[in-house]
């Protein structure tokens, strides 16, 4: 088994859902949630603040450097994400493809190089 | 054992083994860069040997097994390789040392080849490093003959191979046959691959050896998946195509259209083992793209000259076509079917109603010119292959344009 990072793709600009779309949405994503822990793949799954409440730590020289807002702007940032154990790409695609139905947003899978 | 075999002889096994070696090889070392070294490591000891004691009497499984024996000899030298030495050791006995020939390796190897197709047309990897991929695996084709054959840098075609293998490596790209229920989904894509490897070698004279390829490999598929409609189809159509190329060009090298090309010119062997593969796609009635453009071909083929064309029959077809592949070219090609069977300037109401969406396309106003002279509308007929000739800076198109705004 080896674990896939599921990202969602939320655009920075444009209507965000209205608070009933969002209570479907979130239905709809719990659903999954369970449907991955009954499959045995679910490792974690949270959905983020957005990219201005960030705050980046990085190195300088002896120090470290505190910065406000996100690393890089760009115009999608990571909304929300999901951590599977799968046996292979096709089984992460599987749940891929079950996410962003659900979510209605492109999901990125990508596989850990490594993991506890 | 034969007499000492020529070095083209050696070259042709080595072609027509390596991608059933590196399939097989995949599979027992569960690593595509390892099978491909021990695979060239066979083939470098095949060279050497094979001059002087003549090819042995199965060299597929010679090959397999030298290989596999060179790969455990490497494992067992890098301590990181103990895992897949002890996988190697376990799938099967160790070879005899002595009488690598009596190794009888077919078995499995259908299916290998099989997984490996599928592997290196993954949905998850581009169109081009597809592609590349299954030239390199399974058609043994070198990294700078792929990079030639497709107008790249070689560097750019070697990283391209790299990242695809790494992605497979990485991401866990099973090696392995899709599930029937999954099959409608992940087909298209390596018939996608073929063809595009065809149309590669078919649009230019000097890279036949592309669709040669593209044709050996729709005949590996044909072989792998004999129940598969499409594959047939898409091997029919690139038999039905290939036929026509000692036609396709005039005694000075120009093109010479379908309507103009002597069908004595055309392949009879490779029309006949195409009519033969629509015919059994007729049978399992379950069309497809493929298979229709094929259909469309044979009716062609079918015809002994172009007066004779069964024009309605092509016209139903083009029906069916747009109906499970709609897009705007196939619609073109509809309307000179149409033109045929009822005239002109029904036609030309289609071409027009197309020409925003295929503006950019010259072919759109090269047909609109036939149907407009036909229609007796010299002047628009002039001024449409003149916007034709401004789309296009293939030398074949222009030179087939330009003599006919000469003929006026």
């Amino acid at each position: 088994m080896a674990h896939y990072l599921l990202s969602v793709i939320t655009p920075s600009e444009g209507e965000p859902p209205s608070d009933p779309e969002m209570q479907e949405i979130m239905g709809r994503v719990a659903q999954l949630q369970q449907d991955m822990q009954e499959a045995g793949v679910w490792v974690f799954s949270g959905g983020l603040e957005a990219p201005d409440t960030a705050t980046v730590l990085s190195r300088s020289g002896d120090d470290v450097l505190v910065t406000d807002g996100p690393f890089v702007e760009l115009k999608e940032y990571v909304g929300g994400l999901t951590i599977i154990d799968a046996p292979d790409l096709d089984a992460a695609l599987h749940w891929g493809r079950r996410s962003t139905e659900a979510v209605g947003l492109p999901i990125e899978v990508r596989p850990f190089h490594w993991a506890p | 054992m034969t007499g000492p075999p020529s070095s083209a002889t050696i070259t042709r096994i080595v072609a027509e083994e390596y991608g059933r070696c590196v399939a097989t090889l995949t599979r027992v070392l569960g690593d595509i860069d390892l099978a491909e070294d021990a695979v060239q490591d066979a083939l470098t000891v095949a060279l050497t040997r094979w001059p002087g004691d003549g090819v042995p009497p199965n060299p597929g499984g010679w090959l397999v097994t030298t290989a596999r024996r060179r790969a455990l000899d490497r494992l067992r030298r890098d301590a990181v390789g103990r895992d897949k030495e002890a996988r190697a050791a376990r799938e099967e006995p160790p070879p005899d040392e002595d009488d690598p020939d009596d190794q009888d390796e077919e078995g499995p190897v259908h299916d290998d080849r099989l997984r490996l197709v599928f592997t290196c047309c993954h949905p998850a990897l581009a169109l081009p490093a597809r592609v590349a991929l299954t030239l390199r695996l399974l058609g043994g084709l070198e990294t700078p003959e792929i990079a030639r054959a497709f107008l790249v840098p070689e560097a750019t075609m070697a990283q391209r191979i790299v990242r695809a293998k790494n992605k497979i490596r990485a991401a866990r790209i099973p090696y392995r046959v899709p599930h029937d229920a999954d099959l409608p989904d992940r087909l298209p894509g390596v018939l996608a691959v073929v063809y595009l490897v065809f149309t590669e070698g078919h649009a230019t004279a000097t890279r036949e050896d592309l669709a040669a390829e593209a044709i050996r490999l729709g005949r590996l598929l044909a072989e792998l998946m004999p129940d598969e409609p499409e594959v047939l189809g898409l091997l029919a159509l690139m038999l039905l195509t290939e036929a026509r190329r000692p036609a396709r060009r005039a005694a000075d090298g120009s093109r010479v259209l379908l309507a103009d090309q002597d069908r004595a010119r055309w392949d009879a062997g490779l029309v006949a083992e195409g009519l033969d593969l629509v015919r059994r796609c007729l049978r399992r009635d379950r069309p497809g793209p493929y298979q229709l453009q094929a259909a469309i071909n044979a009716v062609h083929a079918s015809a002994p000259d172009t007066a004779s064309t069964d024009w309605g029959q092509i016209l139903a077809l083009h029906d069916q076509l747009l109906a499970v592949a709609p897009s705007p070219t196939v619609a073109l090609n509809r309307a000179v079917a149409v033109a045929e069977t009822a005239g002109p300037a029904a036609a030309l109401a289609i071409v027009d109603q197309l020409a925003e969406r295929l503006d950019r396309y010259h072919l759109l106003h090269a047909v609109r010119a036939d149907l407009l002279r036909r229609l007796g509308r010299d002047d628009e007929a002039r001024d449409a292959l003149d916007a034709a000739l401004a789309r296009t800076h293939d030398p074949d198109d222009r030179a087939l344009l330009i003599a006919r705004r000469d003929r006026g």
